[in-house]
């Protein structure tokens, strides 16, 4: 008689640079998947033990929890600046600043600008969700004109707050800078090509090719009022319009990386 | 013919958020409104046949709650 | 090794190279300048990292960085600067890793001028940052204590894997004097466990000034208290000149410590018994040596370059025992050792009780009328 035995293959699990730790994201943020996409990356290119994070200050101040390998937490916008010391008396360690919209691109301003200009061999991971999650709903330097948020209660009036800040367009400006991209997190398609550029951005450092950015549109669906899913649909029709998903800048010696 | 698989989601992790219900090209996840995870989530379950262990679910996971598995070609033995 | 002429800020940036420093990170700001400048050249020299910030804000969160990493880390800065750095010197301590900050003080408040001072004494000594923390603040008062005791910071923020200031002033830093600089210590094989140099076969590091349970906090704060009292028990420093007999004390740190010296021996040769007491550590502050002191003098002048800072401390610890003096110059200016010589011998003819804050409107008035002599 014939039997049938069916093998289950693992196709998929938990990657082991994240810690067991549950996050105290709110369901459906895109910081989950973004510590998702790094923590692939960091598994797949053998590096967790030899890295160091650097956390910011916003929703994700905690993500040293998060993850399985050594993290520092900086003060507010100084992650890229701590990262510098670390990578400079350590060099031969992966050094990675985790940072969102307020952290980077407001009072971080002139640390994330000027490690671009030193060209810095570290990796930034800016999480750009064009609202301050953590404090309660605040307008970002990346929030959208019109959106309304805690700060911008009519909407953000560009007459007075001026227009969004496109981080990796500027930054894409400094010759210090290597690799300068934007994805999104919003469904699996650009999910694959935001890991496939976290990995690019990774191997970029460990090469000694010099400065790498990725920004991730993300979403933050308490303080945008929207379920999960009708988050990432904001995401789609709202930010990426103004914030396109590019290469911004790729140095010649990055374009020959294949991952 | 398509590959069958299965998931395993994590009650400790999954937060009820409903990205992978959305993601699922076959249709075969809901949230389970019987059960709450330890905390208080309506965790994701497979409601039906179908599922091909195309890892969509898990690329969406924020939380990396899922574990995708996949059925390997059928042996046959005597 | 033998002495030879050594120019301040040089000799102390070499004497940082030599006790193990891996990373300086600075900004320019007079006058510090030269630390920054001798450390661009002698720092890659060596293989070992320098980075010149774009900012204050951003060199003291890169030696932050470095110092969360394992490694003897410093930047050097002047008053404004260390405004700046008040967050990160927060973290700092609030994340227990170790770090020496030397801050040359100038003039001031606000941008001042490039004069030398000893303005900053409250906010070294209270931390520079918020928050319940206790740093270690070194006064040296010559360029071989400088040396000397930059080479010391090093190890008592290893030590006790805490912030240490070295105060230096203006003046310090551009004398040249005979010194000694001491020998090129070992880099360390290893990294201290606790810090961040990557999680192999071990579980990760995690450094966090971060205790979001205000629990947990206390008992962080507990354990920062309790090290400071060790820290007091053991690590007070300081120079008695001339006191075994005196009838007057003269207290005064640094460079007008230095001053008042010269000051202390024409006085004593004019047969005024009076002696010096000179606090090196100024956090811990030698409080019980002072309130022994204050037993058994007559009267205790205080000197310092600003109005009247290390005074309080004094008060606080002479009790009521003696009467106090005052003398300040403040704004960048320096006293002369004759300026000293006169409040000494004016000291030694008063015997009157001062009530608490006439110290200062009598010193105010006296000061007054030297500014207008033009002195």
């Amino acid at each position: 008689m014939v039997m049938e035995k069916v093998d289950l293959n693992l196709v998929y699990k938990r990657p082991e640079s994240l810690a067991t730790a549950t996050t105290h994201y709110c369901p459906g943020c895109t910081h989950g998947t973004a510590h998702r996409l790094v923590a692939e990356v960091l598994d797949e290119m053998g590096v967790r033990e030899k890295t160091i994070g650097v956390a910011p200050v916003g929703c994700s101040v905690f993500a040293y929890d998060y993850f399985n390998h050594d993290y520092v937490e900086a003060a507010h916008g100084r992650a890229p600046a701590m990262a510098t010391g670390i990578k400079r008396v350590r060099p031969e360690n992966t050094v990675y600043a985790y940072q969102g919209d307020g952290d980077l691109a407001s009072i971080g301003m002139a640390e994330i600008v000027h490690a671009a200009i030193r060209g810095e061999n570290i990796t930034v991971i800016f999480v750009n969700n064009a609202i301050y999650g953590m404090t309660g709903g605040q307008m970002a330097p990346t929030t959208l004109p019109g959106m309304k948020t805690t700060s911008s209660p009519n909407g953000r009036d560009v007459e007075d707050a001026g227009y969004p800040i496109r981080m990796s367009e500027m930054l894409a400006t400094i010759d210090g800078a290597s690799y300068v991209v934007r994805r999104s997190l919003h469904n699996p398609a650009n999910i694959r090509k935001a890991k496939k550029a976290i990995r690019k951005a990774f191997e970029v450092q460990e090469r000694g090719l010099g400065f790498s950015i990725v920004e991730l549109l993300s979403s933050c669906p308490t303080n945008w009022k929207l379920t999960p899913v009708q988050a990432l649909n904001f995401i789609e029709e709202q930010m990426v319009p103004y914030f396109p998903l590019e290469d911004f800048k790729v140095m010649p010696e990055v374009k020959a990386i294949r991952v | 013919m398509a590959l069958k698989g299965t998931i395993e989601v994590d009650p400790m992790h999954c937060k009820g958020c409903s990205l992978c219900v959305e993601a699922c090209p076959q249709n075969v996840i809901a949230l389970d409104m019987e059960q709450l995870t330890p905390k208080g989530y309506h965790p994701a379950h497979l409601i039906a046949e179908g599922c091909t262990g195309c890892v969509i679910c898990a690329i969406v996971c924020p939380d990396a709650a899922i574990t995708v598995y996949r059925e390997a070609k059928k042996k046959k033995t005597r | 090794m033998a002495k030879e002429l050594l120019k301040g800020n040089e000799a102390f940036a070499e004497a940082a190279v030599r006790a193990g420093l891996e990373g300086f990170f600075g900004y320019p700001i007079t006058p510090s300048t030269e630390f920054l400048e001798y450390m661009a050249k002698r720092m890659p020299s060596v293989g070992r990292a320098f980075v010149q910030a774009e900012s204050e804000v951003a060199a003291i969160n890169m030696v932050y960085g470095a110092a969360c990493a394992g490694k003897r880390t410093m930047t050097a800065t002047s008053s404004p600067g260390l405004s700046l750095m008040g967050e990160a010197l927060s973290y700092i301590a609030g994340t227990e890793v170790p770090a020496v900050v030397a801050n040359v003080m100038r003039g001031g408040p606000g941008l001042g001028n490039i004069a030398p001072s000893q303005g900053d004494y409250n906010q070294m000594v209270k931390g520079g940052g918020h928050g319940d923390y206790f740093p270690i603040v070194l006064a040296p008062a010559s360029v071989q204590e400088a040396i000397d005791y930059i080479t010391l910071a090093f190890d008592l923020a290893d030590k006790y894997r805490s912030l240490v200031f070295v105060a230096v002033d203006g003046n310090l830093g551009q004398m040249m004097e005979p010194a000694e600089l001491p020998p090129m210590r070992e880099l360390p094989e290893k990294p201290p466990e606790w810090a961040a140099y990557g999680a192999k076969d071990r579980e990760p590091n995690r450094l966090s000034s971060i205790y979001i349970d205000a629990p947990e906090e206390e008992v962080a704060n507990v354990r920062f208290v309790k090290q400071w009292i060790e820290i007091e028990k053991n690590e007070v420093i300081y120079k008695e000149y001339d006191l075994d007999d005196a009838e007057i004390a003269v207290i005064s740190f640094g460079v007008a410590g230095r001053v008042c010296s010269s000051a202390v021996r024409v006085a004593r040769e004019e047969g005024i018994k009076v002696g010096l007491f000179r606090p090196i550590t100024l956090a811990p502050f030698p409080k019980k040596e002072i309130a022994e002191l204050s037993k058994r003098v007559r009267r205790i002048l205080v000197v310092e370059m600003n109005s009247g800072m290390m005074l309080e401390d004094v008060k606080q610890a002479v009790a009521g025992r003696a009467p106090i003096e005052f003398y300040g110059r403040m704004g960048g200016m320096t006293p002369f050792p004759d300026e000293i010589l006169d409040e000494i011998r004016r000291v030694d003819q008063s015997d009157e009780e001062i009530a608490d804050g006439m110290e200062r409107i009598e010193w105010l008035e006296r000061l007054e009328e030297r500014i207008e002599r033009g002195e």
